[in-house]
């Protein structure tokens, strides 16, 4: 703005020399400048701030996890495995992370994309609304309402068992609302040119949504059930009430407890020191401490190598714009 | 492979909206129908009932009849589906596929369809089809890229040829032109004066040379006021248009006094 001339009336330019015109557009406003500074010393705070419980994290359970995770760790179960044992390990829970989350997203994702899909492409009025408030609903639900539900519905099912499948329902119901709203928002994105496009060569509708919508939306819908999958991988309460413990390998979903590594790490840490007798060889008091960081560490390991292998799908599927 | 269409007393509606009212008109096979107009009358409304494109959108509804050779496309137990095999329409924006190669778009017409199509027809499809386009020589090299990676101009005569290789009947072209520069638009204009010795084209622009460049007919589009239903005012031969229109409201648009 040319603050240095005001006389002038109306809209019209303000009439003025070529010096006028460089002291206008040279003149720095200081108090612009101050707040410029002022802002950006809030946001550079903002950010650091954000990002020191997040590099403390990763710090702390580096430090204390990656002395015990090694290959006996990863491939090991507890079995027979007691006091203060330097033995031991996680294959057990990591195997049954693995197996509960894999058949919650088997149930979730179907459901939650058929979904979207619904919202997106047939849903409208009063039924889509309801749908749409109702899954919002659902984000809220505390995974511990989740668990007691299906372990409810099992109850009255089958009668009182624990079983990976019930945990893997009880995480379905928590994913299914994260996996609609994500891929909602990707379906959204999809341009409709490409619909019509697809239509006006003679292509049906449910054929169109399928490879043309879903087919262009692929890399994007990877990442939402990413998110999803992340967003329960570490629930714990849950998963203690639908699939308990045990020390053993389970590899069967349908039947008897299994070891889950949030669980993992709950037990192991609730176990606390151990007390080992003077002069006991092979005998850690920190064990339990160590195991639980350990494990920790390798659910991380695990959503961040699950990341990189949907940062990969994405990159494969995504539309290439440049040959 | 080219028919005759007739439609008559066509309502289109969005909703309880009737957007055009009383459409009668008869289009010539093998020639090109120009469709001209000021914005918001109707005309790429117009174009997108020939097959069947309008009810796409919610709510939107045709009352009257198309007859593509003496057949309702609007009659009970017409798939709308089938039609747009028959008809086949290119869009104002280029729109390949992006996540197909220049090849797969040509094909898009069979696969996304799920037909079964043997390796040597499937290239000889897409040899014909781009050549019909005109893109053959510029793209032969680099089938298996990106179609998404090709100028506008070529996009948009990927886009024709896709439309083509389902072998429609008719072909309609809603601005095809209006997103692209000079040469590329005069491409395409070269393009629809060569597809015409086959197919019926109806081609709905907003450049009068244009119309008088490629068209063998026009017909002129308006609406009376904001609000009211377009209609077709007139249509005949480009040349009478242009020289002797036979109403005063198409001769005040056509030589730039509105619209």
């Amino acid at each position: 703005m040319a603050a240095t001339d005001t006389t002038a009336t109306g809209t019209a330019p303000p009439v003025g020399t070529s010096e006028d015109l460089q002291a206008a557009l040279s003149r720095v406003d200081p108090v612009r400048k101050r707040k410029d500074r002022a802002m950006r010393l809030v946001v550079y705070l903002a950010f650091t701030l954000a990002m020191v419980p997040l590099v403390s994290l990763v710090w702390s359970v580096l430090s204390r996890g990656s002395g015990r995770l090694d290959a006996y760790f990863l491939l090991h179960s507890m079995r027979n495995v007691f006091g203060g044992m330097d033995a031991g390990g996680a294959y057990h829970a990591i195997l049954g992370t693995l197996l509960v989350t894999g058949w919650a997203a088997l149930i979730s994702v179907p459901i939650g994309l058929m979904v979207a899909v619904y919202l997106v492409e047939y849903g409208t009025g009063k039924l889509a609304r309801a749908v749409t408030f109702l899954v919002d609903v659902m984000t809220g639900i505390p995974s511990i309402v989740a668990g007691l539900f299906a372990f409810a519905l099992f109850y009255l099912a089958v009668g009182p068992q624990k079983a990976g499948i019930i945990g893997s329902v009880a995480l379905a119901v928590l994913m299914t609302p994260v996996v609609v709203r994500s891929s909602e928002e990707m379906l959204r994105l999809v341009p409709n040119e490409l619909r019509e496009a697809s239509y006006a060569l003679g292509v049906p509708k449910w054929l169109t949504i399928i490879k043309v919508v879903l087919r262009t939306a692929v890399a994007g819908l990877t990442t939402g059930v990413m998110i999803a999958v992340a967003r329960v991988i570490g629930e714990t309460a849950p998963l203690i009430i639908t699939v308990g413990m045990t020390a053993s390998i389970n590899r069967d979903v349908f039947h008897e407890n299994m070891m889950t590594l949030p669980v993992f790490v709950y037990d192991q840490y609730g176990r606390g020191l151990t007390s080992c007798a003077p002069g006991a060889v092979d005998c850690v008091p920190t064990i339990n401490f160590d195991r639980a960081w350990a494990a920790a560490l390798t659910l991380i390991i695990i959503v961040m190598l699950l990341n990189l292998v949907a940062r990969a799908v994405s990159r494969w599927f995504a539309p290439k714009v440049r040959g | 492979m080219s028919q005759r269409i007739e439609a008559k007393d066509l309502n289109i509606y969005y909703g309880s909206f009737l957007a055009v009212a009383g459409v009668t008109m008869s289009i010539e096979p093998r020639s090109v129908t120009a469709l001209i107009g000021p914005s918001g009358c109707g005309k790429s409304t117009f174009l997108r009932t020939l097959n069947r494109m309008h009810e796409v959108i919610p709510g939107a509804r045709v009352e009257g009849t198309v007859d593509i050779d003496g057949v309702d496309l609007y009659a009970p137990g017409v798939d709308p589906v089938a039609v747009r095999r028959q008809v086949g329409m290119v869009f104002q924006r280029p729109n390949p596929f992006p996540t197909m190669s220049i090849a797969e778009n040509v094909l898009a017409g069979v696969r996304l369809n799920n037909r079964r199509i043997n390796k040597s027809d499937a290239a000889d499809l897409v040899e014909q089809s781009l050549r019909a386009a005109n893109l053959w020589n510029e793209v032969k090299d680099r089938l298996d890229r990106p179609g998404s990676g090709l100028s506008g101009g070529q996009q948009q005569r990927l886009c024709i040829a896709r439309a083509v290789a389902v072998r429609p009947r008719v072909l309609l072209m809603d601005e095809p032109c209006s997103a692209l520069d000079p040469i590329s638009t005069l491409a395409i204009e070269d393009l629809v004066a060569e597809l015409k010795s086959s197919y019926t084209i109806i081609i709905v622009t907003h450049n009068m040379q244009q119309a008088a460049r490629v068209s063998d007919r026009t017909g002129f589009f308006n609406l009376e006021e904001a609000g009211q239903p377009g209609r077709l005012v007139e249509i005949d031969d480009t040349a009478t248009i242009f020289s002797t229109p036979g109403k005063q409201a198409t001769e005040d648009y056509i030589s730039g006094r509105f619209g």
